[in-house]
C-alpha cells in the first residue's frame, strides 16, 4: 500500500520538526501564550469554583435554588459560549478566558459541593470541643476533608481546560497553540501539527508529573495505602 | 491549685427530631466544682448526650447549663474523649494534640504523648496506630491545654486491661495534681467504684437520676475490696453492667 510521507511523517521527522519550531520557530512563544490562558482560567475557576461549592454544600436552599443553573452551565455547549463572548467582548483576551472560566465553573463547583457533603460532621463537633477559631477550623479541618476533591477538580479541569482553550484559541485569537494548529491545518502540514501536539502533551505530563502528583502525594500522604 | 469549676444542668426538654418521648424533660442536676462524677447507667440512656450537652456541641435543647456561671457553650474549653478516638486523620499523634493547644510546642506535645506511652510515635499517622493507641492520643489531647473541666465519654473502653489500670492511674495523677472538675460517662461498675466521687445513675425514659450515690471514701484511699463492694453496689439494676 502506498503511503503519503507528507500525510504519515515518521517520529523522526515530528522530533526534527519539533526542534526547529523550538529554536528558529514559533512554538515557545505560542506555547507560552496558551500556557498563560489556561493557567489564567485554571486559576480563577478553581477560585470561583471552590468558593461558590462550599457555598452551595453548605446552605440547601441555595443549592435548591441553584442547582437548575449549575445543571445548565455543565451542560452548556463550549464553543457557543465562546461564540457568543467573542461576539460580546471582541476576540479578546478577556473573552477566551471568561469562556474558558464559565465552561469550567460549574464542573469545580459540583466537585466541591460533592467533598462538602461529603463532610463529616463528627469533626465539626470536635471543632467545637475544642472551640476552633473560624481560622483554624478552617486550616484544621475544613480544608484537609476538600483537599482531595480540590485536586480531583483541579486535575479533571486542567485536562478540559487544555483542550477548549486550543479550541477557542482555533476560533480566533492572534496566537497560542491552537491558533498555530489551524494555520497548519489549512496547510494539511500534519508533521508541523504533530509538533505541535507532541510540545503540548510533554507540557502537560510535566504539569501532571512535575507538579499535580508531587503535590497530591504531600498533601494526602496521610491516607492510607490502597490495598 | 484552685477546684474547677461547679456546674448547674437544668434541662427543660432534651428531644431527637422525630421521637416521640425526649431523652430528658425537667433534669436538674448540680454538680460541686472540683468534683469527680460518673453518669452510670444502661447503652441509650443518655449519658452521652448529657456530656456533649455540658460540653456545648449540643445546644439544641430548653433549659440552661451553666459551668461556674457561663452559659456551657460559651464557656472555655473541656477537655472532652468523644467515645470514638475521633483523631483528625490528615495529623499525626503530634499534631492532633496540638490542635487542642495552638501554642504547643512539638516538645510539649510528645511529653504528654510520653505519659499515655506513645512517645515512639509522634509522627505516626492516626491509621497507623491500633484503636487502643488512638484512643490514648485522644485522652492525651483532653488532658494537653490543662482544662479546668474534663468531659470523657466512655474513655477507656477497648483497651487492655493493663492500659486500663495505667489510663486510670493516669487520670487518677491528674485529678490529684490539677483538680479539675472530671465527668465521665461508664457502664463500667468497677471503673466507676475506682475512680468517681459521686456517681448519678440514670434510668428511663425521659432520663430521671436513679441514684444519686456519694462515695464515702476518696478514691485514693479505696483498696481493692473496696472497689469491689461499691462496683457491686452499682452493677445491681443496671443491666449489663460490667464489673472487671
Amino acid at each position: 500500500m502506498a503511503v503519503s510521507h507528507r500525510l504519515f511523517p515518521t517520529p523522526v521527522a515530528v522530533a526534527h520538526e519539533l526542534f526547529l519550531l523550538a529554536t528558529q520557530g514559533p512554538l515557545l512563544p505560542d506555547l507560552g501564550k496558551t500556557l498563560l490562558r489556561a493557567t489564567s482560567a485554571f486559576v480563577i475557576a478553581m477560585i470561583l469554583g471552590t468558593v461558590l461549592g462550599i457555598i452551595l454544600g453548605r446552605r440547601r436552599w441555595l443549592d435548591r435554588l441553584f442547582s437548575g443553573w449549575l445543571l445548565v452551565g455543565l451542560n452548556l455547549p463550549a464553543i457557543v459560549v465562546a461564540i457568543v463572548f467573542y461576539i460580546w467582548l471582541g476576540l479578546t483576551e478577556l473573552a477566551l478566558i471568561t469562556a474558558v472560566v464559565i465552561n469550567k465553573v460549574p464542573l469545580v463547583i459540583t466537585t466541591i459541593r460533592e467533598g462538602v457533603r461529603s463532610f463529616s460532621a463528627d469533626y465539626d463537633e470536635l471543632a467545637t470541643a475544642l472551640r476552633l477559631s473560624p481560622m483554624r477550623r478552617l486550616r484544621l479541618i475544613t480544608v484537609p476533608q476538600l483537599m482531595p476533591f480540590i485536586l480531583a477538580a483541579a486535575r479533571t479541569g486542567l485536562s478540559l481546560i487544555w483542550k477548549i482553550v486550543l479550541v477557542f484559541e482555533v476560533l480566533g485569537s492572534d496566537g497560542g497553540v491552537g491558533y498555530r494548529v489551524s494555520i497548519q491545518f489549512q496547510f494539511f502540514d500534519i508533521t508541523g501539527i504533530l509538533a505541535y501536539t507532541t510540545a503540548f502533551i510533554l507540557v502537560v505530563l510535566a504539569f501532571e508529573y512535575g507538579l499535580l502528583r508531587p503535590l497530591e502525594r504531600k498533601v494526602l500522604q496521610w491516607r492510607p495505602d490502597p490495598a | 491549685m484552685a477546684p474547677g469549676p461547679g456546674l448547674t444542668i437544668s434541662i427543660a426538654e432534651k428531644r431527637f427530631p422525630g421521637t416521640d418521648t425526649p431523652l430528658f424533660a425537667d433534669f436538674r442536676l448540680d454538680i460541686a466544682p472540683g468534683s469527680v462524677v460518673a453518669t452510670f447507667g444502661p447503652s441509650g440512656v443518655g449519658k452521652s448526650t448529657l456530656l456533649r450537652l455540658i460540653a456545648g456541641i449540643d445546644h439544641d435543647f430548653t433549659g440552661a447549663i451553666s459551668v461556674d456561671g457561663i452559659p456551657a457553650h460559651q464557656a472555655p474549653p473541656s477537655g472532652f474523649v468523644f467515645q470514638d478516638p475521633r483523631l483528625l486523620p490528615w495529623r499525626t499523634a503530634r499534631d492532633n494534640i496540638r490542635a487542642a493547644a495552638p501554642t504547643m510546642s512539638a516538645e510539649t506535645a510528645d511529653l504528654a504523648l510520653a505519659q499515655v506511652g506513645l512517645a515512639d510515635h509522634a509522627t505516626a499517622w492516626p491509621h497507623r496506630l491500633s484503636g487502643g493507641m488512638q484512643r490514648r492520643v485522644a485522652l492525651a489531647r483532653a488532658f494537653a491545654t490543662n482544662p479546668r473541666l474534663l468531659l470523657l465519654d466512655e474513655p477507656f473502653i477497648s483497651l487492655d486491661r493493663a492500659l486500663v489500670d495505667a489510663m486510670h492511674q493516669l487520670l487518677a495523677d491528674r485529678i490529684a495534681t490539677t483538680g479539675p472538675t472530671v465527668i465521665f460517662a461508664s457502664h463500667n461498675a468497677a471503673e466507676v467504684a475506682r475512680l468517681a466521687d459521686r456517681v448519678i445513675t440514670l434510668a428511663g425514659r425521659p432520663a430521671t437520676i436513679a441514684q444519686d450515690l456519694t462515695f464515702p471514701l476518696p478514691p485514693a484511699r479505696r483498696d481493692a475490696a473496696t472497689i469491689e463492694a461499691y462496683g457491686r453496689q452499682l452493677a445491681t439494676g443496671v443491666p449489663h453492667a460490667a464489673l472487671d
